[in-house]
């Protein structure tokens, strides 16, 4: 069995899958549980003042008959008395001290405020703290939240605050409604962060009924938007890990968050920098119990690579993710289609023809059969025939000889302004 | 006497003739048309007799257009709906799935039902007559070719009217097949589509008997003649009047139109043919309660011309075969009622002409079986006479035509469905009707006005 303890600027945890502060997370009850069925670490829903949630308060996103690919809410924090969590989070340390516990925070932005909570939260015994400044419904309405989260200057002031008191490593948790999150999370890092976690979940309306016109979900009739998440996010969730991670500006663990369903799932933002990972929408689709085969999935990955602990794997793929401009213009692949494996059903055909570049032929073979044929010198290599098609191993994007050197376009721009110089000079 | 069929209710015959496939859920059908992968220039649509564009139906069904997946079957097949039932989609549609080939196939049949259904149930009326063009057709016969060629004309704008003989319109989707595989309610839905169309019915009406020939060649500018085709030939041997002999399409036609009796109720029956009339015949047989019920048939399981699936299904209704065996008489006792039947048994000699090892009886190999009934299902006769009255070439009662435009020997009459099936021409399958049935109505449109597209 490979080693699967993680370290995450301190806090160690004996695997790297956490339930994100939400709603699995919201009493000892349910963390106990979650300790029982494997998960490593959880961030206790969101302590802070007392507020009322409203009932109808999750929506999802069907796609193609699955149910939730995307997950939206408007659920607050923890509206449970502070006490009450405080009492629960100490009972469940002392169940379970090997399991992690990070306490997400979230209180006005004064600096009284925040000195007040972390003491209280610390003196119960966790293990490190979150600060929610992603939340972007119900409490940025009152300045918290990603109403914080989206102003650098005052993620960076309550970060200070909260270093000034706090005796456990601290977490920046940043929310993507924002252009640039590598903003805050310098900001984060200026603060004296310990770790930044993302993402926060992206402001969203799940949907609109079209019987009773009223917004998925409503309350008696009124809608707000809400927060997203759940498979659907990944792609913009690792993207925003990734440029964090490989931000020169930014040299604090990620702790990474965004629709991650399975140990592939964690596998990849791992790869992207993650020094763990936090779920939440999964567990609320299929229960706690979902962690086993996380947990043995990436076992059996990491072996099967001959990798001994999964904090080997953090950030190899880093170096790897650049900007447009740094990529090969004279890197050349083509659409290969297998005939054998082909089940024609013309697919890539009629993406190519009708919204790509019209280089894949329904011809027939010697013997009167349908074959599909890429017309190689046509292709670009853009990849969409092979994400449509419906069978592994029909069409292989293969690697062709350009005959050039590689030549990214800021070479060729710099190769170009050398030029021009010189005409210059001539002149 | 052993009533032990699980699948059959001997206290409430009635409910065995319910319909067996109870048709996919909500949940099911969006699931399927989810995996369906809407190839383009897709082999299911050539694999259909009618051309029904099936992956923007199944399409249709993923997005909840259930009305949009209605017509877009209904606009390809006029009797689509009972096509959705009765199709050998396995031969057909599914066969072609590309599917076959990865995975498997898509539920095609199933799926068309699920959109039809819907349609049947929130008593859609799914197109509007066309503009009327002020020319007149007479179609004969109100079967499945008949509709068929009754829908496309009436979008096209003609004054049509249908000649039928019987009580309702349908033909044999109203009267001859099954109740638990095609119940009567999905025909009559067709034929209100039909009529939704301006389309005239007139029930009742046998041709030649009830109106003339002459009339209805001289009144309409063309004539479509859709009559079918008519009663099981007799056997041949003695004892075929006896009290429990019975025609199998008669029989069928009982259970779809008469109240169950239970006087098949514990008895024996045997049943003569084995194409999918016979399996009807003794699929009813067992679900009116027959203790035993049996097949004979004079070839074996590979000449059989039922669908496989007609096959399985008696087999799993617990009818018993016996391959190469004819019957020779049927025995009656004093008060006239079927008591036996006497069988020889069969070797199969040299193909004949249509291909097939023709049977031989082996001498001295007569045996007995008791029997309360025996139905008929050796094939149908045709309406050869009414087929003369039109003064229409044909062989055997099979109308000559050409085939490029369906044109009978009488240039103003049209002939379509079965009465053009046999004799090495044409297919016996009821969507092949339906298909014959457009032709035939466009066969009609370029004659009177020199036009070929399809209504769109």
């Amino acid at each position: 069995m490979a080693d699967l303890r993680i370290n995450l600027a301190g806090i160690e945890s004996p695997n790297p899958f956490w339930l994100a502060s939400a709603p699995p997370t919201n009493s000892g009850y349910q963390v106990q549980r979650a300790f029982d069925a494997g998960w490593g670490g959880a961030v206790w829903k969101t302590l802070g003042d007392p507020i009322l949630n409203v009932t109808s308060r999750f929506g999802a996103v069907s796609f193609n008959g699955q149910r939730v690919a995307g997950f939206n809410n408007i659920e607050l924090i923890s509206d449970r008395p502070l006490e009450v969590n405080l009492k629960e989070i100490k009972e469940t340390k002392k169940l379970f001290p090997n399991h992690t516990i990070i306490a997400s925070l979230m209180v006005e932005p004064k600096q009284e405020k925040w000195h007040e909570i972390v003491k209280r939260v610390e003196e119960v015994g966790v293990d490190g703290l979150e600060l929610n400044f992603g939340c972007p419904h119900g409490m940025a309405e009152r300045g918290m939240g990603s109403a914080s989260g989206q102003v650098p200057s005052l993620v960076e002031q309550q970060t200070y605050w909260v270093k000034e008191v706090a005796q456990t490593p601290v977490i920046v948790k940043l929310t993507p409604n924002i252009t640039d999150i590598t903003a805050t999370a310098e900001a984060a890092t200026r603060g004296g962060a310990d770790a930044i976690s993302m993402i926060n979940t992206i402001n969203s309306l799940a949907g609109v009924d079209l019987d009773t016109w009223n917004t998925i979900p409503h309350v008696g009739g009124k809608g707000a938007h809400g927060g997203y998440c759940g498979p659907a996010v990944k792609p913009i969730a690792l993207n925003m890990v990734a440029e964090c991670a490989r931000s020169p500006h930014i040299n604090i663990p990620i702790s990474g968050i965004g629709g991650i369903s399975t140990w592939q799932d964690a596998v990849e933002y791992m790869l992207m920098g993650a020094s763990g990972v936090q779920v939440c929408t999964a567990a609320m689709h299929h229960g706690f119990r979902i962690v086993e085969d996380m947990i043995e999935g990436l076992d059996n990955y990491l072996e099967q690579k001959g990798i001994a602990s999964v904090m080997d794997i953090v950030g190899k793929t880093v170096p790897r993710y650049s900007d447009w401009g740094d990529l090969d213009l004279n890197y050349k692949i083509v659409a290969r289609i297998n005939n054998d494996v082909c089940i024609n059903c013309n697919k890539c055909h009629i993406a190519c023809e009708d919204t790509s570049h019209q280089c894949i032929d329904m011809l027939k073979d010697g013997n009167g059969y349908n074959i599909l044929k890429v017309r190689e010198e046509d292709c670009v290599g853009c990849n969409l025939c092979s994400i449509v098609c419906p069978v592994d191993g029909a069409i292989d994007m293969v690697e062709v000889p350009s005959g050039l050197p590689p030549m990214t376009w800021n070479e060729r721009q710099a190769a170009l302004g050398a030029v021009s110089c010189k005409i210059d000079s001539v002149k | 006497m052993s009533l032990s069929n699980t699948r059959i209710s001997y206290q409430n015959l009635k409910m065995n003739f319910n319909e067996v496939n109870p048709g996919l859920t909500d949940r099911e059908a969006i699931e399927e048309s989810n995996r369906c992968l809407y190839c383009y220039d897709a082999p299911c649509i050539t694999a259909c007799p009618t051309g029904i564009d099936i992956p923007t139906f199944i399409k249709k069904i993923a997005s909840g257009n259930i009305k949009g997946s209605a017509k877009t079957i209904m606009k390809s097949n006029p009797i689509g709906a009972s096509c959705a039932r009765v199709c050998p989609t396995e031969e057909l549609c599914e066969g072609a799935c590309v599917l076959n080939r990865s995975t498997k196939p898509i539920m095609i049949g199933n799926l068309q039902r699920y959109a039809t259904d819907w349609a049947i149930r929130n008593e859609q009326v799914l197109f509007e007559p066309g503009k009327k063009n002020g020319k007149t057709v007479a179609i004969v016969g109100g079967g499945p070719a008949g509709l068929s060629a009754a829908r496309e004309l009436g979008l096209l704008g003609y004054d049509v009217t249908i000649f039928e003989a019987a009580e309702n319109a349908g033909g044999l989707n109203t009267y001859g097949i099954v109740s638990f595989r095609l119940p009567q309610n999905i025909s009559f839905w067709e034929v209100k589509q039909v009529e939704s169309l301006d389309v005239k019915i007139q029930t009742n009406t046998r041709v030649g008997e009830d109106i003339s020939v002459d009339e209805i060649l001289t009144n309409f500018d063309a004539v479509i003649l859709a009559i079918g085709m008519s009663k099981v030939p007799s056997l041949g041997i003695d004892g075929e009047d006896l009290d429990g002999v019975f025609d199998a399409i008669d029989f069928v036609m009982e259970t779809k139109t008469k109240p169950i009796s239970d006087r098949f109720l514990g008895k024996r029956v045997v049943v003569i043919g084995a194409g999918n009339t016979a399996i009807d015949g003794a699929t009813c047989s067992v679900r009116l309660g027959a203790e035993n019920v049996k097949i004979l048939y004079r070839r074996t399981v590979k000449e059989m011309t039922a669908y496989d699936f007609e096959y399985e299904f008696a087999k799993q209704d617990g009818v018993e075969f016996r391959w190469l065996t004819a019957p020779k008489k049927i025995i009656g006792d004093e008060q006239g009622l079927v008591k036996a039947i006497e069988c020889i048994k069969m070797e199969l000699g040299e193909p004949g002409k249509d291909g097939r090892r023709s049977p031989i009886p082996i001498e001295g190999s007569e045996f007995i079986l008791e029997v309360d009934a025996v139905i008929k299902a050796i094939g149908q006769t045709r309406y050869t006479g009414l087929i003369e009255q039109f003064g229409l070439e044909h062989k055997g009662g099979v109308v000559k035509i050409n085939p490029e435009t369906l044109q009978t020997s009488n240039k103003k009459v049209f002939a379509c469905g079965d009465v053009i099936f046999g004799k090495g021409q044409g297919e016996a399958m009821v969507v092949s009707a339906a298909q014959q049935g457009k032709d035939a109505a466009y066969a009609i449109h370029k004659v009177i006005f020199g036009a070929v597209s399809e209504i769109v």
